[in-house]
């Protein structure tokens, strides 16, 4: 089981209860398609991806980031059973969307970076840390299933 | 220069190379000298980006032979680097230009890859 401080937890409650969803689930997949072009072979249903205006401007694209943020959600409010709160996700990755799971670190990195852009200065070396052990164990936890 | 102790800090086991510092905690001089050496010879690798294999050859082989760095922490530095100009920058650091700055880094990264074997 993953050991968390009260300073970890304090932090992943203060950042994801107050984010707005639906700004940073977008940029955060956006950002993903545009920046690692390859990802989009899993959204050839997605419409107009051509550019990364079209990207950016996709609804169903901005719909779908919210969605994957959400799925944080059982995450940060099940800390201590993350293992066990993945195991439908992880299944469904692996498979019904058959995601590489170096995916999810893409997603991740780019998440951060959203993260980073939003927070600023606010955004230093020890919350980085912070954010980027809670997305690893979240990571490991989406490919627990995979076989 | 946050980047070198957003590294350290971010992913620990980049520590192992600077073992031989003595001060590894926020604000050491040692850490800002270095953040400096580093973001100069990626200020260097721009100069040269038409040719980074022939641009970079000394550092290159800096990396390979005597600093023997693993080349997975080219990407961990990357990363840290897309952060510190998201923070910087952020209205600015969109993602084409997100983009654009990853391919230079991995481009920089290859090269001093480049002499290893």
């Amino acid at each position: 089981m993953v050991e968390w401080t009260d300073f970890e937890r304090q932090t992943i409650a203060d950042i994801f209860g107050k984010i707005d969803y639906e700004t940073v689930g977008a940029a955060a997949l956006s950002r993903t398609l545009i920046v690692y072009p390859w990802t989009q072979r899993y959204f050839g249903n997605f419409g107009n991806l051509y550019n990364a205006a079209a990207i950016k401007t996709n609804p169903l694209i901005a719909k779908h980031g919210t969605t994957i943020v959400h799925g944080l959600d059982r995450a940060w409010k099940n800390l201590d059973n993350i293992k066990e709160a993945y195991t439908e996700l992880s299944v469904l990755h692996s498979e019904k969307i058959h995601v590489d799971p170096d995916n999810f670190r893409l997603f991740c990195d780019c998440l951060t970076i959203t993260l980073a852009a939003q927070m600023g200065a606010d955004f230093n070396a020890d919350i980085q840390a912070v954010v980027q052990k809670f997305l690893v164990v979240v990571v490991a936890a989406l490919g627990r299933q995979y076989h | 220069m946050t980047l070198v102790i957003r590294m350290l800090t971010v992913y620990p086991q980049t520590k192992t190379y600077f073992a031989h510092w003595k001060d590894l905690s926020h604000g050491s001089a040692q850490i800002r000298k270095h953040g400096k050496i580093v973001i100069n010879g990626i200020g260097e690798a721009v100069a040269k980006i038409d040719d980074l294999q022939k641009g970079l050859l000394t550092l290159s082989e800096l990396h390979a032979f005597q600093l023997r760095v693993d080349p997975t922490n080219y990407k961990i530095l990357s990363h840290c680097i897309l952060v510190v100009l998201a923070i910087t920058f952020p209205a600015d650091f969109t993602p084409e230009a997100h983009v654009a700055v990853d391919k230079f880094l991995a481009a920089v990264s290859r090269s001093l890859s480049e002499k290893y074997r």
